[in-house]
């Protein structure tokens, strides 16, 4: 009873006060916690140079914005989903179901990932096979799968330091963890010709895929649910571990971290905008496009996010790290017309 | 054990038994007082690493420049019309902050070799352009004129002052040079640059990751509060009456049994249990706006509840049933002997109740996650009543906001808003025991 008395009265008190809530007069925005910085960089500037309030951002992960991007239409929902992938197939359908079948994508840049080790320790120079060598869990050696056992660097490759194996990986639950797999594990895997020879003894492709993508579970490998400043925690206080970062949170902390190169490339914008740096992924968000015109400042707040003198390389969020789109006035007209997802590409 | 042979039963000379319980009882308060110091340890642990990191983030850094705010930059027009004004963005307003800088320097005699003028700027935070754009925008009048400002300077800069940044480090930092670091020591000796206390740290609204110099706990503050408003108003009425019903009036039987058992769960719940609840019921179903406080009050008030309600039934039990007796039977109903005699004597157990549920309260994080609290706000919400349902952070949110930025600085911020989250809770705990000292009575 008490209970139901609870729910009754709040009930009651959210239902005088829906009538008393006025229109909603900023810009909501959730999704990645990859592009909360830029979003709220942009959103500081935006309210400091427009006469409309500065948008809220919530993190929380591309994969719950896009839930919560995708719960309807109307003003109790958010407006824009931040994301550090693009949306999939089956949240698109689940978009639709809930009405919200019109939706503007838009590309704001590139993330570089960077693996960073401390500032005192050994260099490394990567490819990626050095990396699926280190991190596989079963290497396929004369045509049957072996338990990885290496646990020294130098066994990876002799070029490398006699330096413990420990890898600070980002968890399952990042957008980042995945880019890793396939930019980075896939690749080594695919480049030291480790995936033809799980082909040629006879295993499936997407068996073969899976197997070269397992990263190993004996403690070489940890995975970090949390941010990248869990990773530095970790780092610091294991002086041999190496840890997956994004170019920005790298960038900020260049005093304590130092990067590796890949394929002998050093990490930087440069490099990751001309594609010279292999392991990069582009950053999304989303527009509803039925709350265009409805939310004040919204077309507004989606025009000054990708305007050169913002998003350009010499704006704040490439200070900040993020790598521009060379493409960047394509993405610019794309919301000027308010083009819908599909129609361009 | 002496010579002679110890009489049975002297009062003078302790038996072995007795030794022996002596004994266990002095072991026993060893223990205790072992018990009391870790803990005493670790609260000192805990303490000096939160106030070593934050006390730091009330003193800030500040640079203090007269700004000539040129007409040819801000108003070309020449007819100071608002809105010709409004369109110089604050990218616009950078060089004006350079130049001042050069003027500064040059009028002090400083000189930096390998300092270009846009990296010499870039010393002051990047919020300054922000604050210049909107004074102009307040006193247009005044373009034309040169004013003085105090500018934060860039959180590097201020990390410099405060030991987190060394000219060994700034080597390797790529955000900070070693020029700009000698240029801010030739200010300071000139004494443009001070190191300042910072009332804007409790303020000012949260800043974004670039200018962890600005970033401030005014909105989280404020939503804090307009939650605990909410929470107060809500839980109190609601709490106390629920339990004076059941304490009271309520037939004893298997449902008031089950409605116990049921408070009592309800008070062991997970609170990110009651966010899921609040996303579903006040803001899917009831329609209310996200990342309000009103929504994080309604959900704070669920979850306070319980808490009141144990307390208040505790404290109307402690009443003991002779003044009931008395009041009835001198003619006064039920109702009047509850209110009239027993609920001013429960009222100190209430309060401090209140107070616990209050705090606890204050420091949830978790149900705020699923109501869209957890956020980057910093547009202040308006007064009640229309406040409520503007977005707002909350102090632990904050905390938990910034540990996760990527800049240093931000750490002495988090720690710095632990502080103060520290201080409320002290105090609340403090009026709690007060109150229960002052106005407990024991039977």
């Amino acid at each position: 009873m008490s209970v139901m008395k609870l729910s009754a009265s709040a009930l009651a008190i959210a239902a005088l006060s829906a009538s008393a809530a006025a229109a909603r007069d900023q810009v909501q925005i959730a999704g990645s916690s990859t592009v909360l910085p830029y979003a709220a960089i942009v959103a500081e500037a935006f309210g400091q140079n427009f006469d409309f309030p500065t948008p809220v951002v919530e993190s929380g992960g591309s994969s719950a914005g896009l839930k919560k991007f995708c719960q309807g239409v109307g003003e109790n929902t958010i407006d824009i989903a931040n994301a550090s992938r693009q949306i999939r197939a089956k949240e698109i359908q689940a978009c639709a179901d809930n009405g919200v079948s019109e939706m503007i994508e838009v590309r704001i840049g590139y993330d570089g990932i960077v693996f960073a080790s401390d500032i005192n320790g050994n260099s490394f120079a990567f490819t990626p096979v050095d990396w699926y060598k280190a991190l596989a869990r079963e290497h396929f050696i004369d045509g049957a799968l072996v338990e990885n056992k290496l646990a020294t660097w130098d066994q990876v490759n002799p070029d490398f330091p006699a330096q413990t194996i420990q890898a600070f990986i980002p968890g399952t639950k990042h957008g980042t963890r995945e880019v890793f797999e396939e930019k980075v594990i896939l690749q080594g895997c695919e480049d030291g010709g480790f995936l033809q020879a799980m082909l040629d003894g006879g295993m499936d492709e997407d068996t073969a895929e899976a197997k070269c993508m397992t990263i190993r579970t004996d403690g070489r490998a940890v995975d970090i649910d949390g941010d990248y400043t869990e990773t530095l925690a970790r780092i610091d206080s294991d002086k041999d571990g190496i840890g997956v970062f994004g170019l920005a949170f790298y960038e900020n902390n260049t005093d304590k971290l130092q990067v590796a190169t890949m394929n002998d490339v050093v990490p930087n914008t440069q490099t990751i905008s001309t594609g010279d740096y292999p392991v990069s992924r582009p950053l999304f968000f989303y527009i509803k496009k039925a709350h265009i015109g409805v939310i004040p400042g919204l077309k507004e707040f989606a025009e000054f996010f990708v305007a050169d003198e913002i998003a350009g390389p010499d704006g704040p969020l490439a200070q900040y790290g993020l790598v521009s789109d060379p493409a960047l006035a394509k993405t610019q007209a794309l919301i000027a017309d308010e083009q819908m997802m599909g129609v361009t590409n | 054990m002496s010579d002679t042979k110890p009489r049975a039963a002297s009062l003078l000379v302790q038996n072995t038994r007795t030794r022996k319980r002596n004994a266990a009882e002095t072991r026993f308060r060893i223990y205790g007082r072992l018990a009391l110091g870790l803990g005493i340890v670790a609260l000192i642990l805990l303490l000096s690493s939160i106030i070593g990191d934050g006390a730091s983030s009330f003193r800030q850094t500040f640079v203090t420049l007269d700004v000539e705010l040129a007409e040819d930059r801000l108003d070309r027009s020449g007819t100071r019309d608002i809105d010709t004004i409004k369109k110089v963005t604050t990218f616009g307003y950078a060089p004006l902050i350079r130049n001042a800088l050069a003027v500064e320097m040059a009028g002090q005699g400083i000189v930096i070799d390998g300092l270009s003028p846009k990296d010499a700027a870039d010393i002051i935070s990047k919020e300054a352009t922000a604050k210049l754009r909107n004074f102009v925008i307040a006193n247009p009048d005044l373009i034309g004129t040169t004013q003085s400002f105090r500018f934060l300077a860039n959180g590097r800069i201020d990390g410099y002052y405060k030991g987190r940044v060394t000219l060994q480090t700034a080597v390797l930092d790529s955000n900070v040079s070693v020029e700009q670091l000698r240029l801010a020591d030739a200010l300071k000796a000139a004494g443009v640059l001070k190191v300042q206390f910072n009332r804007g740290f409790l303020t000012q609204p949260d800043a974004s990751d670039q200018r962890p110099e600005a970033a401030g706990l005014g909105v989280a503050i404020l939503g804090s509060l307009y939650m605990m408003i909410v929470v107060l108003c809500l839980a109190l009425p609601i709490g106390v009456a629920a339990s004076i019903y059941l304490e009271e009036f309520a037939p004893k039987n298997r449902w008031t049994d089950l409605i116990e058992v049921n408070i009592s769960n309800l008070a062991a719940v997970p609170s990110i249990v009651f966010g899921i609840l609040g996303l579903a019921i006040f803001i899917n179903f009831a329609g209310l706006p996200q990342s309000a406080p009103i929504v994080g009050g309604l959900v704070l008030t669920l979850m306070t509840l319980p808490t009141i309600i144990i307390a208040t039934r505790a404290s109307l039990k402690s009443v003991p049933p002779s003044i009931r007796d008395a009041a009835l039977g001198v003619g006064a109903s039920k109702m009047q002997a509850v209110f009239h005699q027993v609920l001013p004597l429960a009222a100190p157990g209430i309060l401090t109740g209140t107070i616990i549920g209050l705090a606890q309260a204050l420091g949830e994080t978790a149900p705020l996650l699923l109501i869209g609290m957890v956020a980057f706000v910093k547009e202040f919400p308006d007064a009640p009543p229309d406040g409520f349902f503007d977005p707002a952070s909350a102090l632990p949110v904050q905390i938990y906001n910034w540990t996760q930025r990527s800049d240093p600085a931000f750490v002495e911020r988090a720690s710095g808003a632990i502080i103060a989250l520290l201080v409320v809770l002290i105090v609340m705990n403090t009026v709690a025991v007060i109150l229960r000292r002052r106005f407990e009575r024991r039977w």
